[in-house]
């Protein structure tokens, strides 16, 4: 792929006419989806459930499967968090992506050495998250939002016990407000050492000169929105391991 | 057959004031014809004349904007003819679907079309997106274009969303209900989400009830979900994609620098 960007075409006009080059392809790709649409549209039927009864509720309630991330998120976090924080955070995030990476190169072209950091980055949201909760949200979860294999037989009476608890009480905390404090330091610590982590890791990897360029503004944002994408599998980690169920509890929200 | 009187009838054909009417330009395969082909026409002038090469190529856009946009007019399509059987309304939506499956001519083979072609628009647009990311043609001077094409993947999840309750199944009302309810559950807005006690929202006004036209999902929110399926989302989507096909253009196709 680095190649590519070097074998650039030196002639001062590369261009070809749209009419029949670009026209052409897409009246043969149009016609090519078409046609698997319509075979598609004729073998497969559309799902047609029994009439809408808002006084039966099925188990398990799926969301549409482009939405079983956030479905999924809601395992691990409130739904405040998982269902409104993170999917606005999310947006927000893809939309100051043109603004925070002021990475000159592969601007038009494949590449991955030159920009292998804001690859690994992007695909670790989109595919490794994103993909991977959709996957997850609809193959492996049965009644009760529990975990079934994709052979294993539905039984909405698995039982599987509740022994989550908050991570201030693991850590031995009893008392209301010390747990609270202990949460909110927790949480705090965690968005504290791990900016200054990847403060760390942008100075060792592009060096100062970079971050220089780059800005308080744009240095901030990013690792703002860096460190809650990752806030993520840390607490599917906490949960997985620990049974966690909270960090922060307060009378107002829980995280 | 007389070669002499087919070649007259061409002439009659193609020389007189109705045909030179809608047709401005002849189609011998000259370089002239073949940019009038495409800034002569409104549907290709969304095109520039001539493109870059690689920009033709399938292996640099993957063609997905190009098929999401595809899509999308299929859905329009097909949904046009749905809604000539389709009334919005709780005691009819059901059998509609019913009779549109089993009494319509084609009623089925729409509805499928219609279903699966906004699947796969959600996946295309996911690709497109993926691809613009490779390709790093979000990097200036396309930025706003990107910013613009995140809307418009925020709209196409909405429109499938939306689109999801008109059946007026089980599927579709749980699939909803579970969707939604993420918005009582946001902050000060929802009813359930933190510091709604110091706004004040309570189950019958808040987010969701903004969103359901009512405390619990039932007939107004079917009517609501159609406005916004039919109507409002495909009209904001579709000046969206007005901007950002607008956007390639004024921007220029991305590419490598000769
Ligand atoms: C309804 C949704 C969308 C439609 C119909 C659409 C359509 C298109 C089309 C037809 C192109 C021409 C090149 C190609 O086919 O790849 C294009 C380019 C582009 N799209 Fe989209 N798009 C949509 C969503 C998005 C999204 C979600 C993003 C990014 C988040 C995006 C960002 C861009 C950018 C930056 C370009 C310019 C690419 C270049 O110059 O190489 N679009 N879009």
């Amino acid at each position: 792929m680095a190649e590519q960007s070097k074998q650039r075409p030196t002639v001062a006009d590369d261009k070809v006419h749209t009419w029949p080059h670009l026209v052409r392809m897409e009246f043969l790709v149009a016609l090519f989806v078409m046609v698997v649409l319509i075979l598609w549209s004729i073998v497969i039927d559309a799902p047609l459930e029994e009439p809408a009864n808002p006084t039966r509720t099925p188990n398990p309630s799926k969301a549409p499967w482009y939405f079983l991330g956030l479905q999924e998120m809601l395992v691990y976090f409130d739904p405040w968090h998982a269902g409104v924080v993170l999917p606005t955070l999310i947006i927000i995030g893809l939309m100051v992506i043109p603004f925070i990476d002021i990475n000159p190169e592969g601007n038009g072209y494949y590449c991955f050495k030159p920009r292998k950091y804001e690859i690994l980055t992007f695909v670790f949201g989109f595919h490794v998250l994103w993909v991977s909760m959709i996957i997850i949200g609809t193959f492996f979860r049965g009644p009760g939002w529990n975990l079934f294999w994709p052979w294993q037989h539905w039984d909405p009476h698995k039982v599987v016990a509740l022994t989550n608890v908050d991570l201030p009480y693991l850590l031995g905390f009893r008392d209301y407000w010390w747990s609270a404090a202990c949460g909110a330091v927790v949480v705090g610590g965690y968005f504290v050492v791990s900016t200054v982590a990847f403060y760390l890791c942008v100075l060792r990897i592009k060096g100062k000169e970079f971050l220089e360029r780059w800005g308080l503004v744009r240095f901030v944002i990013t690792a703002m929105l860096f460190v809650t994408m990752l806030s993520l599998p840390a607490k599917m980690f906490l949960r997985l391991a620990f049974n966690v169920k909270y960090i922060l509890v307060t009378p107002w929200f829980n995280i | 057959m007389n070669l002499k009187f087919l070649e007259d009838l061409k002439r009659d054909i193609v020389e007189n004031q109705v045909w030179k009417a809608i047709f401005r330009h002849g189609y011998e395969d000259t370089p002239r014809n073949r940019v009038l082909m495409v800034t002569a026409n409104v549907f290709l002038h969304l095109h520039p004349a001539k493109v870059r090469r690689h920009g033709v190529r399938m292996r640099f856009t993957w063609c997905m904007g190009g098929l999401t946009f595809l899509m999308f007019l299929v859905t329009v399509v097909t949904g046009i003819y749905l809604m000539f059987y389709y009334r919005p309304v709780a005691e009819y939506a059901y059998a509609d679907m019913k009779y549109l499956e089993f009494d319509m001519p084609f009623g089925m083979l729409m509805r499928n079309m219609h279903r699966w072609s906004a699947h796969a628009m959600v996946v295309f647009v996911w690709l497109h997106m993926f691809r613009v990311f490779l390709t790093g043609s979000y990097k200036p001077p396309r930025e706003f274009n990107w910013v613009v094409g995140v809307l418009l993947l925020v709209l196409t999840l909405l429109l499938s969303f939306t689109g999801y309750l008109l059946p007026w199944d089980q599927l579709s009302i749980w699939a909803v209900t579970v969707g939604s309810n993420m918005a009582r559950a946001s902050p000060m807005l929802g009813h359930e989400g933190p510091f709604a006690e110091f706004v004040g929202v309570n189950p019958v006004y808040d987010a969701r009830a903004f969103l359901f036209g009512g405390g619990e999902i039932g007939p107004h929110t079917l009517l609501r979900f159609y406005i916004l399926h039919c109507i409002f989302i495909p009209m904001i989507a579709s000046i969206l994609m007005a901007v950002h096909f607008w956007r390639i253009r004024r921007d220029g196709f991305s590419g490598p620098s000769l």
